[in-house]
């Protein structure tokens, strides 16, 4: 899902608690991380819950993109992973750094209804994949 | 109901008294589950607070117009109702701070530094709050002091039969929880004191969670300094207690200055007031500290006794209920080991997500490390999830609880 068709869908939503259901179901959806990958190394600081993060440079046609793995021991976590993903998946770092991922988060009302621990830990994944994107910008 | 002393305790008209709780939300009346947090305000209280705001605020010990007269004569009040329910000898063993984190760390650094050296022990527990872990922790860093720990049973409560080995003739102080605020464990205050004096040393209690749900008697346990809150007592926030047993009073040095502490200052140096204003410097919590005293008039008009044995029977029927559920963890003792807090965890449902499906139902639970970051270590989980019961629950509170869970676990497919 692009991350357009993705908040149509979201905004059409009644309530808050469908749109925890939505991100519910985004997380069911969100492939599983093979256990392997699941290392300290990849875990994002600043988050109550686990989540793990793997971003790699992928050159296709000369043109190099950011390819995003990740996962979560919450489930709700999950479905924000997914929206991040839709939001930066299959782009430049370029693009990635151009994205007003903030303006995202605050359209999908998430800054209301998510507690501070989860908003520390969604931005800590922001700044792990930004600061990726940063490197590999040309 | 469980048994005769629930019978006749009528939560539902003590929960008539809370106007939080008597609201409607989305899916019900919300079912408040964290008083280990925070309690919530009977009418009284709130009323109180009222009452000094409308009619005769003033500061407290200085102004000699009416209105400071009568706030210095409600605060002495407050500090004799206080005194006289946790059993200390007179209301100048109550001194007035913020809270419980810095009436703890009052006593860490207004005793301990100064008087700890290396080769000097500290022992506290691994149950402890962060405010009754860090302080001790940080001072054994400054004085060169050695911090020791009292090891936990399997089931998380004192190895008793190591008090003699671990507190020994070089522990000055043993700092300790009378209730933990994860577990529930109810600590044997009077035991653990007996032995820290045979060895000569001072026995601090962090009473914030036992204070308000079982009765406490700090000449019979013998405690050289007792801490709490106000707000988990059904009273105000930004107000708590340091008791000091009289001829520990002024071993106690201030650690914050100014205001109606000091005795004399001169260019050189400066002096203190006795206890219990040598621990109140600026501005009191005033309104605070004399609604304080009203919500303790209201635990005593019921009965902290019978409240207490109510509590009691929500805990063992909510923890029946809750061992149903498949995946179930509760840390801690069993029931007759532990007050009204129950902490847990589902597997396959984080913490974070399942207090989140809760809110839903209305439902109020907390979840995380609790403040108690050394003791989920020794659990091996980051987080639980924690429902803590006050005189305002009732049984039909645990039917909305086990229900909410029920839906958390379908929505998040484990059904």
């Amino acid at each position: 899902m692009s991350i357009d068709e993705l908040l149509e869908e979201f905004e059409e939503l009644l309530d808050w608690e469908e749109q925890c259901d939505f991100l519910i179901d985004l997380g069911f959806e969100l492939p599983k991380l093979p256990e392997e990958l699941k290392t300290t190394e990849n875990i994002v600081r600043g988050c109550q819950s686990l989540v793990w993060l793997i971003s790699e440079p992928v050159t296709e046609d000369g043109v190099t993109k950011i390819a995003i793995q990740a996962d979560s021991d919450s489930m709700i976590v999950k479905g924000l992973i997914a929206v991040l993903l839709a939001a930066y998946s299959n782009k430049t770092p370029q693009q990635i750094i151009d994205t007003d991922i903030e303006g995202l988060f605050e359209r999908m009302g998430l800054n209301q209804h998510l507690s501070s621990t989860r908003r520390n830990g969604l931005h800590g994944m922001v700044q792990r994949v930004r600061g990726f994107a940063e490197q590999h910008a040309v | 109901m469980p048994d005769a002393a629930s019978a006749t305790f009528d939560a539902e008209e003590i929960r008539r008294q809370f106007p939080v709780l008597n609201q409607e939300l989305k899916h019900g009346r919300p079912v408040f589950l964290d008083s280990a947090a925070s309690a919530q305000k009977p009418s009284v209280v709130i009323a109180k607070e009222r009452e000094v705001e409308e009619q005769y605020f003033a500061n407290a010990y200085r102004g000699r117009y009416s209105f400071g007269a009568r706030v210095d004569e409600e605060l002495e009040a407050s500090r004799q109702k206080i005194a006289s329910f946790i059993g200390a000898e007179s209301s100048s063993s109550i001194a007035f701070t913020a809270g419980t984190t810095l009436g703890l760390n009052q006593v860490a650094f207004g005793w301990g530094r100064g008087r700890l050296q290396p080769g000097d022990e500290i022992v506290i527990t691994p149950m402890e709050h962060h405010a009754n872990f860090v302080p001790w922790q940080q001072l054994a860093q400054e004085t060169g002091a050695q911090l020791k720990l009292i090891p936990l049973t399997d089931d998380g409560r004192l190895q008793l039969d190591a008090l003699e080995t671990v507190i020994t003739a070089s522990t000055k102080i043993v700092a300790v929880c009378s209730m933990s605020n994860v577990l529930g464990t109810v600590n044997p205050i009077a035991a653990i004191a007996n032995r820290v004096h045979e060895v000569g040393g001072v026995i601090v209690v962090d009473g914030a969670q036992s204070v308000p749900h079982s009765p406490t008697d700090v000449q019979m346990d013998d405690v050289d300094f007792l801490v709490f809150s106000g707000h988990k007592i059904y009273g105000p926030t930004g107000v708590g207690i340091v008791y000091a047993r009289p001829d520990r009073m002024n071993e106690l040095q201030p650690i914050v200055f100014g205001g109606h502490m000091i005795r004399n200052v001169t260019v050189e140096s400066s002096e203190w007031a006795d206890y219990p204003a040598r621990l109140e410097a600026g501005t009191l919590p005033i309104i605070q500290a004399i609604a304080l005293g009203t919500a303790i008039d209201w635990v005593t008009g019921i009965g902290l006794d019978d409240m207490h044995q109510y509590e009691h029977s929500l805990l063992v029927e909510a923890t029946d209920r809750l061992l149903q559920i498949p995946g179930m963890k509760i840390f801690g003792p069993d029931p007759e080991h532990k007050g009204a807090i129950i902490a847990f965890r589902i597997d396959g449902l984080h913490p974070e997500d399942l207090a989140a499906m809760l809110d839903r139902r209305a439902v109020f639970t907390r979840h995380g490390h609790h403040c108690t970051m050394p003791l989920h270590d020794l659990l091996g989980v980051t987080a639980t999830t924690r429902a803590s019961f006050g005189a305002y629950n009732t049984p039909q509170d645990i039917d909305v609880l086990i229900e909410a869970i029920e839906f958390a676990r379908k929505k998040l497919r484990l059904t």
